[in-house]
């Protein structure tokens, strides 16, 4: 095992502390060059948040976090999947109108929705991976048109095949599972399904660390002529990893559809905006199970206690999208400096170690 | 020797990076109108004192004078005002442009970019014997022709101090022997040059001077008519010097592999190897001779399945593995030590014992079935770090911390495991010090021995004479002449190589 050495350790913690420190100064420095107080903003965001924000608080990360798993199976293998957004809109309208549909009962219908979903949002995700292996289509530039397509698709077939409602359209009700109440009921429930979320944390760290498809996952993220080289096929992994990536995402909204939200409806009970998080929240906690976890709390807590802000201040919710957007910011550069910082650590360590050895045997 | 005579001397020269001491005490007399070699083993130092002396670097202590006036050396600039210039083992040179675009290039303000120029280029070319024409492209220029304008380059920007980094390793016998006398001209016309290499026949072929690099700083000088090579590899190394010696046969009759009229074309249909047929019997050496760049690296891919080729078949045993990709033919048995460890053969910033499983991903002991084994990948991570004597204080330590030769150690290390039946051998000394290139010589002669089938490629004629039990050359992604290791002599091959007739 690796040892657990406090140096260590400490310079893992550095990114995410230099990137927070930055976040919340250039965030204090707004709200105070618009003219509010930012003493009032602070204490109104880190007053602890009462039950109903708490639940709201774990039922977003769940969310938040499956998004991030979704991004992050693209980076480890050096792929920029920009497109969870289309490929969970996608499937969370197909999975919703199966369910809808009604054509099994109870636990099975959500049981075949959740794998639809999986389905749609690997196939069209594959899309991507299949364009970029077949015609050399940067992933980037064809998941950003995939989304606007999708949520154009989606658009229509709601349209077409939707429960029109005075000026909504939505699919039809479905019946929810019910979830946990920690609190009063007032303060809402945590949905059943936020157990999605665990079950692809795990399952990330289980596919990265411990079986051959992650290793020759991380190794074509690597260096892509290496892990050709010791026989990994670069067209299978990408479109694999892509539609991996895409049925990860196509579970994102899953909780909240059988939590909360009954219906699939554009503008309305669908929470669109996840897919971004998520690749932001990847790249905050460094595509790692844990640090990804932290993030998306952190990011789900800023987003419900803004919440707070439209009664408590003058200050518009909106900032915390200034205080998210700079922790990104400042993280991703953080870290290089300190990866830099750490491999001439660990340069100095070996020739060290080496150094007394070549004397000793001089 | 006078004052006056002395082009360049370094004075107690140290710097140290975090960690590692590059240089210390390093002390180097240069004489006007001589040449200097300048030899080590990899990692003894020369590099950074070539960068220092050439303003990249700043030496953390001691005092560098030129012409007896000490100076401080920021940047190449610097060098180049003070008459030291340099040309690096990769040339850099713009293939699109013109002998003389490239002369200009950065230096108009000499003698501007017309007849001035052109002139003063065939001074220096006509001077020293270097044959350029200034206005043919350099993509059409060969890579003797290419290292002359790197040299002219320096010249025209004023240089009579020159450091030839490595200069003889991209050239072949005959082309060397050109080389040296364009530097005899270059000495004779009073200027310094500070020869680079650590090929020992050659230094004592050229140098009027040589200095000894060991462990970051100089530890002796020779002189040239008097030493013996023997003398200089034990300064050098501090022991013995290794050669590879051609043990009694052990070539059996069972073929191993075998390629048949094997052609690959590039995206624009031109061949890049034309009807190969080779066949390699377990128990032998197959040593492939070529000037880089003349399709070795095409054959390996291809043979690896990186490439799958136009025509032609490819039998591993009895076995048509030609449409096989590269993981079916490693979990056959095929061995890989690729060219460039970076590019094909470690992941720098992953561990040791993840570099273990690399390239072996499917196989005893690093899987089992669809899982990764990490206990059985790490026991055996440390079993090649003690075999193969790789130096790093740990299996967790990253592949990028480890030096050159430890690097290739482990890669050799891990390519024997397993009793594959063939072995694909990219240059596989290339960079390593002196005691590694012996113990990789040993291991590969040990698995020979075992029955393994080894197809060698090499740019170290020696190496491939020594280890080969045949030879055969490549030229233009032809194979072009089988020589008997046994007879053939460095100038036959560099003949071959070039195309030419026997020198």
């Amino acid at each position: 095992m690796k040892s657990f050495n406090p140096r260590a350790i400490g310079l893992a913690l550095l990114g995410p502390a230099i990137a927070i420190v930055a976040s919340v100064l250039v965030t204090t420095l707004v709200i105070a060059a618009v003219g509010s107080s930012p003493g009032d903003f602070w204490s109104t965001m880190f007053d602890f948040p009462k039950p109903r924000s708490r639940v709201d608080i774990i039922n977003q990360t769940a969310m938040i976090y499956t998004a991030a798993v979704a991004a992050a199976i693209g980076f480890r293998m050096g792929l920029f999947n920009i497109g969870l957004e289309g490929q969970y809109t996608l499937a969370s309208y197909a999975a919703a109108a199966f369910a809808g549909g009604a054509y099994l009962s109870g636990f099975a219908n959500v049981f075949v929705s959740l794998l639809i979903a999986i389905a749609v949002g690997a196939a069209w995700s594959a899309i991507a991976g299949i364009l970029k292996t077949t015609r050399g289509v940067s992933e980037v530039i064809s998941t950003i048109m995939l989304n606007s397509i999708a949520i154009t698709l989606v658009g229509y077939l709601l349209n077409k095949y939707g429960v029109h409602e005075g000026n909504t359209v939505h699919t039809t009700r479905i019946d929810l599972v019910s979830g946990w109440t920690p609190f009063e009921n007032r303060d809402g429930e945590i949905w059943t399904l936020v157990i999605i979320a665990i079950l692809a944390g795990v399952g990330f760290w289980v596919l990265l660390n411990k079986t051959r498809f992650g290793f020759d996952l991380r190794a074509s993220g690597q260096s892509e002529t290496v892990a050709k080289a010791s026989g990994v096929n670069p067209h299978r992994m990408i479109i694999t990893a892509m539609a991996l990536s895409g049925g990860v995402a196509g579970l994102i909204w899953m909780p909240a559809l059988f939590g909360k939200a009954t219906n699939f409806g554009l503008g309305t009970t669908f929470q669109a905006g996840l897919g971004f998080l998520g690749i932001a929240v990847a790249l905050l906690g460094r595509n790692r199970p844990i640090g990804m976890l932290f993030g998306a709390l952190l990011f789900a807590y800023l987003s419900v206690k803004s919440n707070d802000l439209t009664f408590a201040t003058d200050v518009s919710p909106s900032i915390v999208q200034i205080t998210q957007g700079v922790a990104v910011l400042a993280v991703v550069v953080a870290y290089e400096v300190v990866r830099r910082w750490r491999a001439r650590l660990e340069q100095r360590v070996v020739s060290q170690e080496l150094g007394t050895a070549t004397e000793a045997t001089a | 020797m006078t004052q006056e005579s002395v082009a360049v001397e370094l004075r107690g020269i140290g710097k140290r990076f975090p960690g590692v001491i590059a240089n210390h005490d390093v002390d180097l007399t240069i004489r006007a109108g001589t040449v200097h070699a300048l030899i080590g083993e990899n990692g003894a130092g020369k590099s950074t004192l070539m960068k220092i002396l050439y303003g990249v670097q700043k030496p953390d202590d001691g005092t560098i004078s030129i012409n007896g006036r000490e100076v401080a050396l920021r940047t190449p600039t610097d060098a180049i005002a003070n008459g030291v210039g340099m040309v690096f083992q990769h040339f850099m040179l713009a293939d699109n442009l013109t002998v003389l675009e490239n002369m200009v290039l950065g230096a108009e303000k000499l003698h501007g970019i017309g007849d001035r120029a052109r002139a003063e280029i065939r001074r220096i070319s006509d001077a020293f014997g270097f044959g350029l024409q200034p206005d043919v492209l350099v993509e059409k220029l060969g890579v003797a022709d290419r290292q002359r304008l790197e040299i002219a380059k320096v010249l025209y920007r004023g240089a009579r101090i020159i450091i030839l980094d490595e200069p003889t390793a991209v050239l072949v016998p005959q082309e060397v022997d050109a080389l040296f006398a364009n530097l005899r001209e270059l000495r004779n016309a009073g200027n310094a040059v500070l020869f680079i290499s650590h090929k020992l026949d050659e230094v004592l072929d050229i140098a009027d001077d040589i200095t000894v690099m060991r462990r970051g700083t100089t530890v002796g000088t020779a002189d040239p008519r008097t030493t013996t090579k023997r003398e200089l590899a034990e300064l050098m190394v501090g022991s013995e010097l290794p050669s590879p010696e051609t043990e009694e046969s052990t070539v059996t009759d069972t073929v191993q592999l075998t390629l048949a009229d094997v052609t690959l074309a590039d995206e624009f249909g031109r061949n890049l190897l034309t009807d190969v047929s080779l066949s390699i019997r377990r128990g032998e050496i197959l040593g492939i001779a070529g000037v880089e760049g003349n399709g070795q690296a095409e054959l390996v891919e291809t043979i690896m399945g990186m490439r799958i080729p136009g025509a032609g078949r490819i039998h591993l045993g009895t076995e048509d593995v030609t449409h096989w990709h590269t993981r079916k033919l490693r979990e056959a048995g095929i061995g890989y030590i690729p060219e460039d460890r970076h590019r094909h053969g470690l992941l720098l910033d992953a561990p040791l014992w993840e570099n273990r499983i690399l390239g072996h991903q499917t196989q005893a002991p690093n899987a089992k079935g669809p899982w990764i084994n990490r206990s059985g990948a790490r026991k055996d991570t440390q079993r090649i770090v003690t075999e193969y004597d790789v130096r790093a204080p740990g299996i967790d330590t990253p592949a990028r911390a480890l030096s050159g030769g430890n690097q290739q150690k482990l890669i050799v290390g891990r390519e024997m495991s397993g009793d594959p039946v063939l072995l694909i051998a990219s240059h596989p000394t290339r960079g390593v010090d002196v005691g590694a290139q012996a113990a990789i010589w040993d291991h590969i002669k040990r698995a020979r021995r075992a029955g393994l089938a080894v197809l060698l490629i090499s740019a170290d004629l020696d190496e491939l004479i020594g280890l080969s039990d045949t030879i055969q050359v490549i030229l233009r992604g032809r194979l072009v002449g089988t020589f008997d290791p046994a007879s053939v002599t460095p100038q036959d091959l560099g003949a071959a190589m070039t195309g030419g007739e026997a020198a």
